[in-house]
């Protein structure tokens, strides 16, 4: 390896020396930077976060991994950049049965893998098949419960995957069956978990339900959506390139996209500034203000998701029983002045959260909303039996190591304090120790938050059902459960969202979480970038962007003059 | 020499196996496993990833299935992170980047640090000496990841001449390399120039002057090769500090190095991979002090090696 890189290395090294006197005489000369070459040749250079653990539509849950797959596989419908409204993806068309619980979809004539096989609707049948399989263990096999039978196949109660809902009457016909015609299905599609895999290629490079399968490799990888693998050099960049098999070809602007797992966000803002990047994954809190005054890169965008603290209201497990009682709970949430925390302490353009859903697509309100009311709050406490906080057992907020949460859990702790007389601990724990504690319920107050996976309310009050994955709060009402399964089959009505607005009074009522702040996306973006549009779910669908090599400059702020 | 060697590598397995064994017990009753994520999975599911890789198992077994195969064949087993890739694939791809980033460092730490030691120490409490005596106290006082986005903000952004970060072109070596060599120069200035020192008030190197040596040789031939002496004992820590601790730097500078994948596997539990990595460093550590042993009998007659 030495002797392969001496000659060209030792030139680098003989580099500085040259560069240094170059800069002494002062001829610096400035190469064009990868943005601007990328911008005539349409090619994005993309920030994105971090190394993805795999390239399988049904292998991973991540938000890296989504931004790549949704570039190498399209699932049966899209979603419009800027209204989420569902659009035709592989399936041109479908119908939905009276009963509204059965889909059936026409696949197009012309959508094809990229080695030239049409997609078959055998072709997500089987995909279907793998992803619950309980021996593949698909992390996100829960996305797919919604259909008949998944959930008993998937916990290996039912073997035969015949009785599960989907169905290929014919080649370019796909059925599926819901337990409940939920209003969100068509949303839910856009999510990886239901794209489609290509078994042919799956099977030619491994076993079917084998997760060290390299069939994900760019010299094995089939795929289906507007890009193909084209390079993937671990923790350093995946590049993907037009697919000129994709049925859309001719809506695809886009030659390549490179997708860089940049962890650090200094890092990553250095590289923007340098013009290395067209946007990247986040901004560091320190820069914001100085890209702010720069003007015309920082985007700050709602997001729908929700930053909430959930407290152990379980019976059994627990170690503070005063929050065993809802008044005690409901007293906390309304002793937490919001407004002071999203302006003082996140400074990102956050929303206070005066409910568990975000204000989002489809115009849903909540009905029974939270208010800053610390009056209200000592006199709930008291009646708890707790007047003045006189008995509360000292309160931990458990959090996970970063700066934010830190800074919310402190000002929560002097709210506390001040309004209620609650003594209050902060509880710093590294990521995965926080993550056992929080799935063990070993906590009593835990800072945690919930983005939407489809842009329904249903994905906000689905998680708080009796013995759900996310619930992790000891929350079980069986009037709750009711209205949210029941809200699915309530079609997309008025009475639907009456429903729903009655399970989340019950969830704010009983507080087994206390909403905090509404998330916001905060990021840089070249202006040359075109077809990007801010939405609810952070969800920019390639095809639609391209890049403007007539674009003007962006300002940026410089090491110095940033006041 | 050669006894002293195979014992010294007899040790060196021992000590490897042990640190293993350690690892291997402290990541398992670490809190949190490889499949805790925010998005919890329900029971079912992750009772199912866990059979599929056999952490259902008693640990004792869990051992057994896992040094098997890496005694047998050195099979290093599936990351359980990068599910698509081995522990072997990722190693191999990642340990020539960090080992040609530390040859670079290194040069760098040598030329620069052992050239500015014999000169501060050849022009005693002069302005030859105090200069790069108190550069070498900038170099380990300040931290790298002062040192490295300074060198990024002036040569990448406000020249242009360097891309900030990646592995890809002959260029993209200049700053990490700069970065980290700066900081072992410094250290190596500081040792060689007390070393030298040391070695240039002592008889032999009066007696050479007497006999008319010239200058260039007295330092070259006589007092380099004692003087460089505290730098070689020095050399195995450094090297491979220079090739395991290159964290900072690959994260940094976005390097493919092994170093990322050190810290990231510990704290994704990525079990085996977090074993791969420190029975890799674990040796590297035990080799790398061994040959700066070697070395140090080689250049000095008054070690004796057995």
């Amino acid at each position: 390896m030495i002797t392969l890189c001496r000659s060209t290395s030792l030139r680098s090294l003989l580099l500085p020396a040259l560069l240094a006197t170059l800069a002494l005489v002062g001829t610096g000369c400035k190469k064009a930077t990868r943005v601007a070459q990328g911008n005539k040749d349409q090619i994005f250079h993309y920030g994105n976060g971090g190394e993805p653990s795999d390239l399988d539509p049904q292998n991973v849950q991540g938000v890296p991994e989504h931004h790549i797959i949704k570039a190498l596989f399209e699932g049966l419908v899209t979603m419009h950049p800027k209204d989420l409204s569902a659009q035709p993806g592989v399936a041109e068309r479908w119908e939905v049965s009276p009963d509204g619980k059965t889909f059936t979809f026409t696949l197009r004539a012309n959508a094809r893998w990229s080695d030239g096989q049409p997609v078959t609707a055998d072709d997500f049948v089987q995909s279907y098949e793998r992803i619950l399989n309980p021996k593949f263990a698909a992390p996100y096999a829960e996305n797919l419960y919604l259909m008949v039978g998944a959930e008993e196949y998937n916990k290996g109660k039912l073997t035969d995957f015949t009785q599960v809902g989907v169905k290929a009457p014919e080649k370019r016909k796909l059925q599926i069956t819901l337990r409940a015609p939920a209003p969100f299905f068509i949303g839910m599609l856009r999510h990886y978990s239901w794209f489609p895999v290509p078994m042919g290629t799956v099977t030619k490079f491994g076993k079917k339900y084998d997760k060290g399968n390299p069939w994900t490799r760019p010299e094995n990888i089939v795929s289906n959506g507007p890009f193909t693998l084209k390079e993937w050099k671990p923790n350093d960049k995946i590049v993907v390139q037009k697919n000129p098999r994709y049925w859309d070809e001719n809506s695809v602007q886009l030659k390549e996209i490179h997708f860089y797992p940049i962890d650090s966000t200094d890092t990553e803002e250095l590289a923007f500034r340098a013009g290395e990047l067209h946007a990247t994954n986040k901004v560091p809190a320190s820069k914001t203000d100085a890209y702010k005054q720069a003007g015309t890169t920082l985007r700050i965008e709602p997001y729908y998701g929700v930053y909430y603290y959930r407290v152990n209201m379980d019976p059994q497990k627990g170690s503070n029983p005063a929050l065993k009682k809802a008044e005690v709970r409901r007293a906390l949430a309304l002793s937490i002045d919001r407004e002071a925390i999203v302006k003082n302490v996140l400074r990102g353009g956050e929303l206070a959260a005066w409910s568990f859903v975000p204000p989002g697509p489809g115009g849903y309100q909540t009905r029974d909303k939270l208010k800053y009311d610390p009056e209200g709050a000592r006199k709930l406490l008291a009646d708890a039996g707790y007047p003045g906080g006189k008995g509360v057992p000292k309160i931990s907020i458990l959090i996970n190591t970063a700066e934010d949460h830190k800074a919310v859990a402190e000002a929560v702790q002097a709210m506390w304090k001040k309004e209620l007389g609650i003594e209050v601990e902060i509880n710093n724990q590294e990521w995965k120790v926080y993550l056992a504690a929080q799935n063990n319920m070993d906590y009593m107050v835990s800072r945690s938050g919930w983005i939407a996976d489809y842009p329904d309310p249903n994905s906000f009050l689905g998680i708080h059902t009796t013995g759900n994955g996310n619930n992790n709060t000891g929350f079980a009402s069986p009037k709750f459960d009711k209205l949210v399964v029941d809200s699915w089959s309530a079609g997309a009505s008025g009475k639907r969202t009456g429903m729903l607005q009655e399970a989340e009074g019950l969830l704010l009522a009983d507080m087994p979480v206390v909403p905090i702040y509404f998330y916001t996306r905060r990021y840089l973006i070249q202006s040359s970038v075109k077809g990007w549009f801010a939405n609810m779910l952070d969800d920019h669908p390639w095809k639609y962007i391209y890049l403007d090599p007539a674009a003007p400059p962006d300002r940026l702020p410089v090491l110095g003059t940033a006041r | 020499m050669l006894k002293f060697i195979a014992s010294r590598l007899v040790q060196t397995v021992g000590v490897v196996w042990l640190v293993a064994t350690l690892t291997f017990v402290l990541v398992r009753f670490a809190p949190g496993s490889p499949f805790d994520q925010e998005r919890n999975v329900s029971p079912e599911i992750k009772a199912n990833m866990e059979k599929r890789y056999g952490l259902d198992q008693p640990v004792w077994k869990q051992y057994v299935n896992y040094f098997g195969p890496l005694i047998a064949h050195g099979d290093f087993g599936p990351s359980f992170k990068y599910s698509n890739r081995t522990v072997t694939e990722i190693i191999g791809d990642a340990l020539p980047i960090s080992f040609e980033m530390g040859f670079w460092a290194l040069l760098v730490a040598l030329t620069l640090g052992v050239g500015a030691g014999v000169l501060a120490s050849l022009r005693r409490n002069t302005a030859l000496d105090w200069l790069p005596m108190s550069l070498s106290l900038v170099g380990i006082s300040v931290p790298i990841f002062v040192v490295g986005p300074l060198l990024i903000v002036t040569f990448s952004i406000h020249l242009g001449w360097f891309n900030v970060n990646g592995w890809n072109e002959p260029a993209d070596r200049v700053l990490p390399s700069l970065t980290l060599g700066f900081y072992y120069a410094a250290y190596f200035a500081r040792l060689t120039r007390g070393g030298m020192l040391e070695v240039l008030s002592q008889d032999f190197i009066r007696t050479a002057r007497a006999k008319g040596a010239s200058e260039g040789r007295v330092v070259l031939r006589h007092a380099l090769r004692g003087g460089v002496l505290p730098v070689v004992s020095f050399l195995g820590p450094a090297l491979a500090g220079i090739v395991t601790g290159s964290f900072t730097i690959e994260t940094i500078f976005h390097i493919p190095g092994l170093g990322r994948y050190f810290i990231q596997a510990a704290l994704n539990r990525d079990y085996t991979l977090v074993m791969g990595t420190v029975i890799l460093f674990a040796s590297l550590i035990g080799l790398l002090n061994l040959l700066a042993d070697v070395l140090l009998a080689w250049l000095n007659p008054r070690v004796k090696l057995d």
